[in-house]
Formats: structure tokens, sequence, C-alpha cells
């Protein structure tokens, strides 16, 4: 029942990794299982959920949604990537600060999501961050710590 | 906060988190991504509620398994020792009979999950339906199909439990009443939704024999023994393992069949076999939540006073008993515990509990007091809006002040805040400003509301509490070994389960002011059978209580051996040495031996030890206690959109009393999150099934768990009440804010439909729900829609 595989180059947290994947599989499956990035979590597989967030191009992506054969060439950032080696990421560092995780399943998601969007506009308002942060779900913290990390990070990456 | 604790009440930031924010913690779904040459299973499912297996049919050669290839397996059964339960067997897989959706019916193992996925399609399973019965009320009427054909029921139709007590004087109580309220309250079905969904991960090893299981599940000890009870083998063959877990809220504390299964199939195939549940199959069959009705008769004064109470509480259990606290944990923790923190002398109950064909119920966050808290609640606000009191009077009336006080069912209360909190809610939410506010928002023809909600939360119960449900596996304790090593630091072995709760930071704040070292110097073990004691794991709130008052036992006496040993060395006292700072000392002198001096000489210098003691620095204590009753005062501001039914939180208040808050951080952080899933099961949860069983609610796209942007910001006051039924001092707060916040927003709706004569006493409150209430009061309109 194997499928003929598609052979492609993925670049990922500036690494590239050569993979052979079937064409159905997922951006997802492929971070996982053939590059060994398990930091990318799946919590629903149909897009809702956000856990497995990662970025394309810079851009925030659900990639239980994304093949992998449609990544080739574009830059893909996953959570392994946040930190500069033993040293963690402004979004990191305020999330364990302000306790914006418990179980950890959902952090991965939201630490590229409010990265990917404090890049893009480090001068976002509350309220409009809080409307990002909703593409998300979280079952531990009930978000309030998540937003209050997130405001913390925004003042961090800008000064 | 303790004398002299440096560490403890202290918001220390989790030694969990470094790993976590990496991506770098292993769930169970990466460790089988990480395990090389890994296969992969799916499960075949029922489509349908109720029917008879006819045959199963899999592509020649498939490696598909079926409750015949599991010949000599046991079935799951649970038990409690009670003349009315009657307890309801599991097949790991089902054998002639589907009673459910969803259930498995055969496993197939393949490369990958896709491919066993993709293989599973091909399993032809032919199902001749019947009809099912999928409501409790509609279960019990004779006529209705039974769901366990041929198993007697001598408590009534699909009845599986009927408990019931009375104290003597209930009916004197009712005719002495000035009024009697009656109310009908309805919580629906729900699920509690870990963001990882379940899964495992079987690994056989055909050399030793021995099958590790890697789960995620709230029970390590229980799950391994299970797994021998099932499958009949020696628990010394298996290794339960619980690595990172997502979340579990309860989902992950029964034993699933498809664990069984895959440990089964490992051991069948010598292999290593991983099973990731998707969210579909979460939604639909992995345990399902609530599902109760209540009818309540309140017998009181003119005052308000509440002078008795009738209750009939009936539960929708689905098709199977869960495994090992039983389908029984949901009538009788409602029956046991419904009263709540009001004075009660008068009560009567009966509690069912009704099998259906439906996903079988387990505990979620709050078990039955979301739904009974909510019933007194909605009690309260009714009866003071029919005697004209204000709902606050009437609760101050009536609530608990001295203590301990014994519930008409025997729990005795311990101290608590409960008028305090509900005062400090009171003056938090400036009640007075407020109704005047919501006057000006009735005459712009807005509907504000407000509603509070005070209830006790029984934690950190043990041993007594459990036997008292008469469970044939009767958990509670909690054992911690600790040690200290050779190099002063010290390792704690327990057999709670954290799964995201942060227990390891706070337990080693606990242990760190108890021997005079750092936190980080402190090494929690927890989720493995090989090498932590037997436990119980975590789940009803009980993992500081419990585990935190076994690791003060166990740290008292390895304190002790510190300083005898110092002592012998110090030519001093064992009453005159400290532990502090990483030495021990001699009180009022810097006269001392480090931690790491004395602890070499415990491992390595064994003949220096004084008399009697043996070498090493290894204690072991265990905790058992009664149970203690943490409390709060919820209070919720809402808006109602009579136009659309849309209810708005504007201001949610909480004031708890969780005793001694060793991390206050992690204390705020676990009632933000149950406040929050209070609200989504009081507005957003429900599972909802058509006439033929099938689950409308199978995706997030509609089952509607909540996002940032529906919760409000949940404002915190903390009171520590420190009693002696507990030795930390902590009481339990888990579930805390899942039991109040449910109250808390419909006694606020109701508040703000008063105008309307609305009261809602169904949950969860939906748009459609409050509308149709709305368009109920409204005259029909001559051929528009109401």
């Amino acid at each position: 029942m194997t499928a003929r595989r598609a052979e492609l180059t993925l670049t990922v947290n500036g690494q590239p990794y050569e993979v052979a994947v079937e064409p159905r599989k997922t951006l997802a499956d492929t971070l996982r299982e053939d590059c060994g990035l398990t930091g990318t979590h799946l919590g629903c597989e149909h897009g809702v959920c956000g856990a497995c967030t990662v970025l394309l191009d810079d851009e925030p992506v659900r990639s239980c949604l994304m093949f992998a054969v449609q990544c080739s060439g574009q830059a893909i950032r996953t959570v392994e990537g946040l930190a500069d080696g033993e040293r963690l990421h402004p979004m990191q560092q305020a999330f364990w600060e302000h306790h914006g995780l418990q179980c950890g399943f959902c952090t991965p998601g939201f630490l590229m999501l409010a990265t990917s969007v404090l890049e893009s506009r480090p001068d976002i308002g509350d309220e409009e961050l809080r409307e990002v942060l909703a593409s998300n779900l979280c079952r531990c913290t009930g978000y309030q710590n998540i937003i209050t990390s997130v405001h913390a990070a925004r003042d961090q990456m800008r000064s | 906060m303790t004398a002299g604790a440096r560490w403890t009440g202290r918001s220390l930031r989790r030694f969990e988190d470094p790993a976590l924010v990496r991506g770098l913690g292993r769930f169970v779904a990466d460790v089988a991504d990480h395990h090389n040459g890994t296969l992969h299973a799916a499960f075949v499912r029922s489509p349908v509620p109720a029917g008879e297996i006819r045959s199963i049919e899999a592509p020649p050669g498939a490696p598909v398994l079926t409750a015949a290839s599991f010949e000599g397996i046991r079935t799951m059964c649970a038990r409690l020792d009670r003349p009315d339960f009657v307890p309801l067997e599991t097949p790991v897989l089902a054998t002639d009979a589907v009673r459910h959706p969803g259930e498995p019916v055969a496993l197939v193992v393949a490369g990958s999950r896709a491919e066993a996925e993709d293989l599973a399609e091909h399993v032809i399973v032919d199902i001749e339906a019947t009809p099912p019965v999928l409501d409790a009320a509609a279960a019990i009427d004779p006529a209705a199909p039974a769901v366990h054909p041929g198993l007697e029921m001598p408590m009534g139709h699909n009845v599986v439990l009927d408990a019931r007590m009375a104290t003597g004087g209930v009916d004197e109580a009712f005719e002495s009443a000035d009024e009697i309220v009656t109310l009908d309250i309805r919580a629906h079905r729900q699920n509690a939704l870990p963001i990882e969904a379940r899964g495992a991960l079987a690994a056989h090893d055909p050399g030793t024999g021995r099958t590790t299981l890697t789960a995620a599940n709230q029970m390590p000890h229980m799950l391994r023994t299970a797994l021998a009870d099932i499958l009949d083998i020696p628990e010394a063959e298996l290794r339960v393992v619980t690595p990172e877990v997502g979340g579990g809220f309860g989902q992950k504390m029964c034993v699933p069949r498809e664990y069984v299964a895959l440990v089964a199939a490992a051991r069948l195939l010598g292999t290593t076999i991983a099973w990731i549940e998707d969210r579909s199959e979460n939604l639909l069959a992995s345990w399902h939540s609530r599902d109760h009705t209540y009818r309540l008769r309140g017998a009181f004064t003119r005052d308000g006073l509440l002078l008795g109470l009738d209750a009939d509480i009936v539960c929708n259990i689905g098709a199977y008993s869960n495994y090992p606290v039983t389908f029984g944990v949901e009538p009788l923790m409602a029956m046991a515990e419904l009263p709540g923190p009001y004075r009660l002398s008068q009560y009567r109950v009966r509690s069912r509990a009704v099998t259906t064909n439906m996903c079988p119920i387990a505990p979620y966050r709050g078990v039955s007091r979301p739904v009974l808290t909510l019933a007194m609640e909605r009690l309260m606000d009714t009866t003071a809006r029919r005697l004209g009191l204000d709902p606050v009077e009437i609760r101050r009336a009536n609530l608990v002040r001295e203590f301990p006080y014994s519930m008409p069912t025997g729990l005795p209360i311990d101290p608590g805040s409960y008028v305090e909190t509900l005062d400090a809610a009171v003056e938090e939410m400036d009640v007075e400003g407020f109704r005047r506010r919501q006057e000006r928002a009735a005459a712009e023809g807005r509907y504000l509301g407000i509603g509070f909600s005070v209830f006790g939360e029984r934690t950190g119960y043990g041993t007594p509490a459990f036997a008292a449900r008469a469970m044939e596996i009767t958990p509670g304790y909690e054992t911690v070994q600790l040690e200290m090593n050779p190099s002063g630091d010290v390792t704690a072995r327990i057999g709670a389960s954290p799964h995201g709760q942060g227990l390891a930071t706070a337990l080693s704040q606990l242990l760190a002011d108890e021997l005079g070292v750092e936190p980080h110097q402190v090494a929690v073990v927890h989720g493995d059978t090989d090498t932590t004691p037997y436990g119980w794991g975590t789940f009803a709130s009980r993992s500081m209580v419990i585990a935190g008052g076994a690791v003060k036992l166990a740290a008292e006496r390895l304190a002790a051996q510190l300083k005898e040993i110092a002592a012998h060395h110090l030519e001093a006292s064992p009453e005159d040495i400290r532990l502090e700072d990483g030495s021990a000392v001699v009180a009022g002198t810097s006269v001392g031996l480090t931690l790491p001096e004395i602890a070499r000489i415990a491992h390595h210098s064994s003949h220096r030890l004084p008399d009697g003691l043996e070498p090493g620095l290894a204690v072991a204590a265990t905790y058992d206690p009664a149970g203690t009753f943490s409390n709060a005062c919820h209070a919720a501001v809402v808006e109602v959109d009579p136009e659309t039914g849309h209810v708005e939180i504007e201001r949610f208040v909480v004031i708890a009393d969780a005793g001694l808050e060793v991390n206050p951080m992690i204390v705020e952080g676990q009632i933000h999150g149950g406040v929050t899933q209070g609200i989504a099961n009081a507005l957003y949860e429900e599972l909802v099934v058509d006439d033929d069983g099938n689950l409308l609610t199978a995706s997030l796209m509609d089952f509607l768990p909540p996002t940032a942007a529906e919760i409000p910001t949940i404002e915190v006051t903390h009171i520590q009440t420190i009693t002696d039924a507990s030795i930390t001092g902590a009481k339990g707060v888990g579930e805390g804010g899942a039991i109040g916040a449910p109250a808390a927003v419909l006694n606020a709706i109701s508040d703000a439909l008063s105008p309307l004569g609305i009261e809602v006493n169904e949950m969860p409150a939906t748009p459609a729900r409050v509308r149709e209430l709305i368009r109920r009061t409204q005259p029909a309109t001559t051929g528009g829609r109401a």
C-alpha cells in the first residue's frame, strides 16, 4: 500500500533536511517523523487548535493542513529554532517567567504564533493581540497568563 | 505561611518549563516518533450505537486483531461492594455486540499510522443495527431496549445503581415550610478535552519477557495493575511510564480499552506498537462526562432558611463502566456532597446511574460537583427571588459558620472561609453600584446580570473516603521515597503522577524548607512504575495535599537522620542541630557539617555512622488523610444580548481559599484554567447526537472550547485558612475553578433575564437555548419571527 515518494529538501531552522515522503504526508508529520523535530505537536489534525503552528517564510501556518511537498524551498521555522543555543528567545523566557504554560502541549504553537505576530507588528495593540492569540487553543492556562507573557515579550522585543 | 519558610509560599518559576518551551518535552507521540521501527495501530470502530456483530472481514493476510485473537483475556470490570450496584463488564474489543458509537471492534497494525488507517477502512464489519436508547429518562422505561440484555437489573430497567439515603424528619421539614421550591437542573454531555488526546506505545521485549507501556495517563500504577489483572500476567512483567502528559482533567485517569488491546497485541506479535488517538476518536469514544439531571425540592422558611432538601438525581453513564473508579462515582458523589456548604438538617436523596447506548462516562474536573453546585446555587437564587430576598443574604443566612460542621451525609467540613469569601466577593463586585448600573442599562433595553456561587470542594481525601464508597479498588494514600545522594542533593520518588500541574516544583519547595537545601537540588521522579513507589497518581485535587504530606513526613525522617549523624560528629545533641543553607549546624554557633559531608559519611564511610544507623540516607513515608474542604466564592457579571442569546462575561471574580499556597503562581494558574473550563462548560461545550446516535460535534469546529477572545480576565483574591486536616496546611485546588464557575455564570444570566421571568437551569446555556427561553416569553407576533 506504500505510495510513490517524493524526494525533497526542506529548510528547517536554517538546516537542510533531505526527505522522501508520500505526497499526502503533512508538513507536521514530516517534521516529526522525518526530521526528528517533535516539538511541533498535533492537537486536532483539522486546523482548529493551532498546536502545530510553525512559520513558513515567517508567516504562521497550521502544519497539519500543509503537505510537506508544498514547502520545499521555503524557510520553515519550528519551536526548536527559537532559542539561541542555551539562550531562550524572549518569547520562551516570558512564557517561563509568567507561567504561560502548564502541560506545555499547546505551547510550541503559541510561541510560534506570538513570535511571528510580534516580528511583523512589534507595536500591535492589546485588543488585536488578543484576537490573534484566539487563533490557538489552550486547555490548561485559561489564556490569561499566555496574554501576560506575550505582552511581556512585546516589551522585551521592542527594547 | 510556615514559620521560617524560605521557599514555601514563593511563586518560584517552574523547573518543568525550560524543556517544554524549547519543544524538548517528550509526550507519548514524541516517544513513538523517536523510536525506530515502531508499528502503528488504528482501531476499527462501531458506526452505530447498538447492534449485533455478524462478521468481521479483513483483507487476506492483513494484521487485524479482533476479540477472537485475544482469547483468554478477561473483561474489564470494576465493582462497588453495594447491593444496589450492578457491575458492567467491558470486553477489551467488542465480542458479539456493540453498545455505543465508536466502540472498538478490531485493531489494525501497520508500518505507519497512515497505512494502518488505510487498512482499517478495508476491514468490513457487518453489524445488524438494533434500536438504541440514548437518553437516561428514556432508558428507564421498561419498553426501552435493554443495553445489556440478559443482565439482571433488579433496581429497574437499565438502572445500574440506585442509591438512597434520608435523615429522620424530612417530611416534617417540608410540612413546616413556608415555601417549597422545586427546580429541574440539566447538565448536558461534555468532553474533558485535554489538548493532547490519549495515546500509548506498547513495547514488548521478547528477551526479558517484559512489556513497557508508555502512555498518556494520570494513574500509572493503577494502569499496571489493571493490565496485569485483565491480561492475567504477573505485574512484574509490566512497566508503565507516563512521560510528559498534555493535560488530563480526569479523562486520562481511567483504563482505556485501547491501551489494554495495545499491550495484548504487542505481546502477541512480540513487537512495539503505538496508538495515538485522533481528535475525532477522542470526541466520539474516549470518555464523556457530566450528563446529569437533578430534580430538587427545597423547604424554606419565609426568611429563606433552608429546612429540608429532597433530591432525585439521574446520571447517564453510557454503555459500560469506567475502570477503576466505576460509574458509581457520579451518582454517589452527587448524593454525598449535594448540600454543599449550607447548614441543613433534613436531607433525602435518590441517586441513580442509568446505562444507555452512549460513550461511557469517566470523571472530569470536579466530577459531579460542577452540577451539584449549579443545583444548590440555582436553588438559592430561585428561592431568594421567590421570597423577595437578596441572593447574598439568603446565602449568608444558610452558610456554615462553625467548624467542624457535619453535613447531613456525615461528611465533616473542616475550617474554611465560606462567609468571608462571599463578603469579599460582594465588596469586590460593588453590588450596590452594579445594581444602579443594571437599572440604567435596563432603561436602555440592555440585560446585565450578576451571579454568585459559593461552594466547598472536598479535596485531598485518602482511603477512608474511597472506602466509604465501597470501592473494590480503594485508592487513597501516597508514598514518597526520599534519598539524599552522596553529593548531597535529593531525589524524591513519588507515586503521584503530575501532568502539567507543576507538582515537581512545588514539592521541591517543601523539601527545600524541610532539609535546608535549594529547590534546584531536589529531583522529583514520577511516572514510572519501575522507579517510583506504588501510588494512586494525580486526580481529585489530591497531589499537593497527599503527596505533599508524604513528602513532609519523609523529609522529617531524613532530617532526623541527618541531624543524628551531624550530632554524632559534632559532639552535640540532635535537638540542637539546625538544617539550613546546605549545612547541619549547632544552633547558635558556626560549627557544622555540610550536607554533602554528611551524605558522604552515610554512603561512603558508613563505619563512621553512629551505632544503629544503616548505611545510606534513604527513607520513605506514606500519608493517607481523611480529607479537607477548600472553598471559594465566584462572582460573574454578564450581559445577555436578547436578540441572539449571546452571553458576554464582563467580569469574573474569584475569592479562593486553598489553605496554604506552596506556590501561589501555580495555585492561581490552576484557578484560571479551572474557571475557563467552567465557563466553557457553562456556555459553549456540548456533545450533541442525533436520534440515531450520530455524534454531530465530532470536530473542534462543532464542539467549541473557548479561545482567548471569549475568556475574560479572571480576578483572583486569595484567603488562606490553615486547618489540621492537612499536615502541610495545603488544600486541593485543581478542580475548584471548574466547580464554581457554571453556577456563577448561570445565576448571572438568570439575574440579567429576571425582568422577563426567565430562569436558566440548563448547561451549557448556548445562545440557542437562551434565545429559546426568551422567545417563549414573547407573545407570538403575526406572521413574523419572534
